[in-house]
């Protein structure tokens, strides 16, 4: 029979109650999908929005990435309740004062607009398939045309003011709702490590660069299994894009732990006990040296001595691959990091991993792996690359 | 040119179906926004539903909570009755209210702290479920050493009712904060948001839990188990309306702290005789 709970050994004094984690993997994962759909979200408005023809090739595709891992964010959190099964309480009576009650709201949001948005960016597809396809598959695309068959030049006119309108409209709500993640750290009093003015602004550019690197990993691999090559202008945009992002985050990260060290308030021992112990391994040599320093020196170092063919593609990737791990580090150390240090500022308590548990290991990576399966049907069912020979119209 | 034979009325009826849903998506908006308006505006105006409780009316008292840590000898009954009262879980990581020793070694600047949850402690009483200090500073030199009883807060500004996302923990006209099981969803924001350790997670009902002042008992004039139990009166209670009752007498009388006041969230258990590395 599975544990009740999992007792935490510490050193120093914690109170009692504290010995029991509230929050485990599943909330380190939370943001880090969040943190994804914000990120591809900005990749696909960077074309929509701002027309940079560079990142054209994945403009659809990142809006796919965004869309599948934003159906996955309430899923670690229903995983986590207690009472799954009264989650909409949250929607149906929010407590205004709270942060968490806005959830239910902006994430609704949020998933219409990205439905909404991709249907309009598909439709020619849609329609397409509607018209050519017999079975089953037709059936799907007809319901999906919502009986117009409209692809006139006007009507595409009118789509493209949706999409655009869209796009602009999405990209606060995109990352409003990630630095509202953020705010859900960052506004809690009760733990020194999280309570930082800087949390919503550092959750946002690290989830822009998530996003980013993980479109670029996608782009990469898609490219490998079309048998394609990869198109060198799009993928240096993205390691452009990620390489000033990186930075920012980077500095971001650092200004507010150097704020925290610095101004040593009340529990400054303790915290040093952490950073000094315990955090070494985690904080400073994953997230920061090799999950940020390495990509930025590795990036830099391309496009200083203007690497370019398989070098650039596997330097590019190799670095979104790093800031993949950067973030999910990050996420963890914010999460779970807060959580070791006792609210008594006296004492630090070890996490424990569960690997089976409901809020185990397994759990965690199979709602990370759930929305790449969901992206496998979806680039099947809607073709998000640019094919000339059909030249379909984007 | 096969689309621009489509019927005008196709094209329209497409056009007009868009606008619906921009216009069902405006409206829900705002009657989430109107929803949220009439809400606050009935939560500023009137208190909460008054529980049916036969003969108490919440708007009559006002509870609060005093502690003498001079007084208190670390017996540890106060946290047995709790347990056994209120059907806490009997091990060593769930409590509603703790005690807290704190002991002062010769050429020492800094207390070393432990609850009756502390490992040692709880391999001197030997089960989990059952609580006692152990003589561990026998062979030390103490300087000074003192008890400290603690509980939930209660506090004015209470930042587990703020952050809770569907008010399943509220403040209560009395002045108690208590949680309604039947709607907590278990998320476990308020554990966090406690500065005090107050709040644990309820394992076996999968929501969360805390000290209510023994709020079954306190509306059926009776005391909370820790203070009816405490056998050196640490533990004072009573109603701040009445100007006679113990607690309202122990705040007259003495010079009283509350536990982390930098937090802004004004907490109503008010101590005497703690030191200043309690918090």
């Amino acid at each position: 029979m599975e544990a009740l709970f999992q007792a935490a050994p510490f050193t120093g004094y914690v109170y009692p109650n504290e010995t029991v984690f509230p929050w485990g993997v599943l909330i380190v994962v939370y943001p880090y999908i969040t943190g994804l759909v914000a990120g591809a979200f900005t990749v696909s408005s960077l074309y929509q929005v701002f027309g940079i023809q560079q990142v054209k090739p994945v403009a659809h595709f990142a809006l796919l990435v965004s869309l599948c891992m934003m159906l996955f964010v309430p899923t670690p959190l229903l995983l986590h309740l207690g009472h799954p099964e009264r989650a909409f309480n949250a929607v149906i009576t929010p407590h205004w004062s709270s942060a968490m009650a806005m959830f239910g709201y902006f994430a609704g949001f949020y998933i219409i607009l990205l439905l909404l948005e991709t249907w309009f960016v598909f439709r020619p597809y849609i329609v397409h398939q509607a018209q050519q396809r017999k079975g089953l598959l037709a059936w799907f695309y007809r319901a999906l045309s919502l009986g117009s068959y409209d692809l006139s030049e006007k009507a595409m006119r009118y789509d493209r003011k949706w999409i655009f309108a869209l796009a602009v409209t999405g990209i606060p709500a995109a990352h409003g709702l990630h630095g509202y993640v953020g705010f859900i750290f960052g506004s809690l009093k009760s733990r020194e490590w999280w309570s930082s003015d800087l949390m919503p602004a550092i959750f946002l550019f690290s989830a822009i660069i998530s996003g980013t690197a993980l479109l670029v990993v996608l782009y990469y691999v898609s490219c490998k299994l079309r048998k394609v090559p990869v198109d060198l202008d799009c993928i240096k945009g993205m390691a452009y894009t990620l390489w000033g992002f990186v930075m920012f985050t980077l500095l971001l990260e650092l200004v507010e732990f150097g704020s925290l060290v610095y101004k040593g308030r009340e529990g400054i021992d303790v915290i040093w006990e952490f950073i000094t112990g315990p955090l070494i391994v985690p904080f400073f040599v994953l997230q920061l040296a090799i999950g940020a320093v390495i990509p930025i020196v590795w990036l830099s170092y391309m496009f200083w001595r203007r690497t370019t063919g398989n070098a650039l593609v596997f330097g590019i990737t190799m670095s979104a691959l790093l800031v993949l791990f950067e973030v999910m580090m990050m996420r963890f150390n914010v999460v779970i990091g807060g959580q070791e240090i006792a609210k008594t500022g006296k004492g630090l308590l070890t996490f424990q991993w569960l690997l089976f548990d409901r809020e185990g290991v397994l759990g965690a990576a199979s709602v990370l792996i759930a929305p790449l399966v969901l992206l496998l049907v979806m680039v099947r069912l809607f073709p998000p690359w640019e094919d000339p020979k059909k030249a379909l119209p984007h | 040119m096969e689309e621009d034979k489509e019927p005008a009325e196709r094209r329209q009826g497409r056009r007009s179906f868009l606008q619906a849903f921009a216009a069902a998506l405006g409206c829900g908006g705002m009657a989430i926004a109107a929803n949220a308006v009439v809400r606050e505006a009935v939560a500023a105006g009137s208190p909460p539903p008054i529980p049916n409780i036969p003969g108490y009316d919440w708007t009559k008292h006002h509870w609060a909570f005093g502690v003498d840590a001079t007084k208190c000898i670390g017996c540890l009954r106060c946290v047995e009755a709790c347990k056994a009262e209120n059907e806490v879980a009997r091990d060593a990581h769930h409590f509603r209210t703790w005690v807290e020793r704190y002991v002062y070694l010769e050429g020492e600047d800094t207390p070393r702290i432990d609850s009756q949850a502390d490992p040692v402690n709880i391999s001197a009483s030997g089960s989990e479920g059952e609580y006692r200090f152990a003589n561990r500073y026998k062979d030390a030199k103490v300087d000074k050493a003192f008890f400290v009883p603690k509980l939930c807060n209660q506090c004015t500004h209470p930042a587990c009712v703020q952050v809770c996302p569907t008010g399943a923990t509220y403040k209560t006209e009395d002045g108690v904060v208590v949680i309604d099981h039947t709607y907590c969803i278990g998320c476990q924001y308020c554990v966090q948001a406690c500065p005090y350790g107050a709040r644990f997670f309820n394992a076996e009902l999968k929501v969360t839990d805390k000290c209510t002042w023994c709020y079954h008992r306190i509306t059926k004039g009776m005391l909370p188990a820790c203070v009816e139990v405490c056998p050196v009166g640490a533990r004072i209670f009573g109603d701040r309306n009445d100007m006679q009752s113990p607690i309202s007498q122990f705040i007259k009388n003495n010079r009283v702290d509350v536990l982390r006041p930098e937090t802004g969230n004004a907490p109503n258990v008010f101590y005497v005789g703690i030191d200043k590395d309690v918090d």
